[in-house]
């Protein structure tokens, strides 16, 4: 398949965006990486997803998959003799699916309050929601996993990837808060996973720079803090 | 074999009867347990320890929350009536349309039942559903020519829950002036011989909504 065929919209920051690259890889699909500026949404992104305007979008044969799981779930399905990334019992299906959910709707809000909290009470207690929505990963990795080094099992699965997106977020929110979320007390099974996510194969060239991310996301907290404070409409 | 399939619920809520409906679609028997949302039983809390929510299915034994996840569970579990469609994009296309409704829609128009910024907020239910509406174009389903997983997902809109509520809270959105297409699709939709067996019963819902939304005495 001509690379042309396949083309990603995106941003090396995004979490988004890296559930995509990374389920790409794992099919050993070759695509082209458009990447978006900061602050301006080319015609393109405008065109392929009006609705939302957001980063990831898909371009398959110019027809646009939009939602990053969605696109991971479209890699999977037409790149079917690739390594598989959905397990293939429906109720795992499920059960990926349901912490997949967890994450973008639950985790990742609380992730980011730490980060627009406007006070140290604020972020402590957006912290102490951070740790208790890992203690329910942890327990959950604990269960998936059955002992090997992934949510997928020996490969990286579906919920590798959309946990996994937010490692580099991790680390960055860890760095900035001199706070250890993973640690060995209490998440033992989710820190090795993450030293294994990172160094897969299909994540290791991807996975943003955490020093570059790190200066980048001075600058998107202090865009998410003005917005958070700013007086409502 | 022994299938056993149950399902937590609660009688006028659109998220449990999406399940109702995909089970009823499929010709899947299973046992309905209504929930006391005040008053939550261990059997649920233990099924669902993370959300603490409906629906829930239980087969054999296993259990599922969270309405699409469950959708999506049913049409991989029970062949029969198909509720995504086969071919990827169109299933990228019913997954973005269900996220855009269950993200997008669903917050809008309960904020239209609230007492704040009232006006604004019906605005952008409006657009919202202008959306929704330019997906249907003519078709009589989101799924064609049969009810599939983006209608069933939409089951908030296209039941009697929007069209009551907008008229105890007196407001116009859903209205065949503004929307005409998805009017002619809710009708479609209430009237599916299906769907029609599995709505909530009108007047109590309406009883309900009168209570919760309705202006105070």
């Amino acid at each position: 398949m001509a690379k042309s065929d396949v083309k990603l919209i995106g941003a090396w920051p995004s979490p988004f965006v890296l559930r995509a690259r990374i389920a790409l890889n794992v099919k050993s699909v070759e695509y082209e990486f458009l990447q978006e500026t900061l602050g301006s949404k080319s015609e393109l992104l405008l065109k392929s997803n009006p609705v939302h305007k957001k980063i990831p979008v898909l371009l398959h044969h110019d027809k646009p998959i939009c939602e990053s799981l969605i696109i991971v779930e479209y890699i999977d399905e037409v790149w079917a003799s690739g390594p598989s990334i959905l397990p293939s019992d429906p109720y795992e299906r499920a059960i990926a699916r349901f912490w997949a959910s967890y994450v973008d709707e639950k985790w990742f809000p609380a992730m980011k309050s730490i980060a627009v909290a406007q006070d140290d009470e604020a972020r402590k207690a957006a912290v102490v929601q951070v740790a208790e929505g890992l203690a329910l990963l942890e327990e959950a990795f604990q269960k998936i996993s059955k002992g090997k080094s992934f949510f997928g099992g020996d490969h990286i699965g579906y919920l590798d990837i959309a946990f996994g997106g937010f490692l580099g977020w991790l680390r960055v929110t860890e760095g900035t808060g001199g706070i250890k979320l993973l640690n060995e007390t209490k998440t033992p099974g989710l820190l090795k996973w993450a030293d294994d996510f990172a160094a897969h194969p299909a994540v290791k060239d991807v996975l943003p720079d955490i020093g570059k991310l790190a200066e980048f996301s001075k600058v998107i907290v202090a865009k998410m803090r003005a917005a958070a404070a700013a007086p409502a409409k | 074999m022994g299938e056993e399939v149950k399902l937590f619920a609660v009688w006028g809520s659109p998220f449990s009867r999406r399940v109702e409906m995909a089970l009823k679609l499929k010709g899947v028997e299973y046992e309905y347990i209504e929930v006391d949302l005040q008053n939550k039983s261990d059997l649920l809390l233990k099924y669902n320890p993370v959300h603490k929510k409906i629906p829930v299915l239980v087969h054999n034994g296993k259990p599922i929350a969270e309405s699409v996840v469950i959708l999506e569970y049913i049409d991989e579990t029970w062949k029969g009536f198909p509720l995504l469609p086969k071919d990827p994009y169109q299933r990228a296309m019913a997954r973005f349309w269900a996220k855009f409704i269950e993200e997008k829609c669903m917050p809008a128009l309960f904020k239209c039942a609230g007492t704040e910024d009232r006006e604004k907020a019906v605005e952008e239910a409006c657009e919202l559903l202008k959306l929704l509406e330019n997906e249907l174009e003519d078709k009589k389903f989101f799924g064609g020519e049969n009810i599939g997983f983006v209608d069933i997902v939409a089951d908030f809109i296209g039941g009697y829950w929007l069209r009551d509520i907008q008229e105890i809270v007196g407001v116009k959105i859903l209205t065949r002036e503004n929307l005409p297409k998805l009017c002619e699709w809710s009708d479609e939709f209430v009237n599916h011989v299906v769907i029609k067996e599995n709505l909530p019963p009108r007047d109590k819902l309406i009883a309900y909504f009168r209570t919760r939304f309705g202006p105070k005495p």
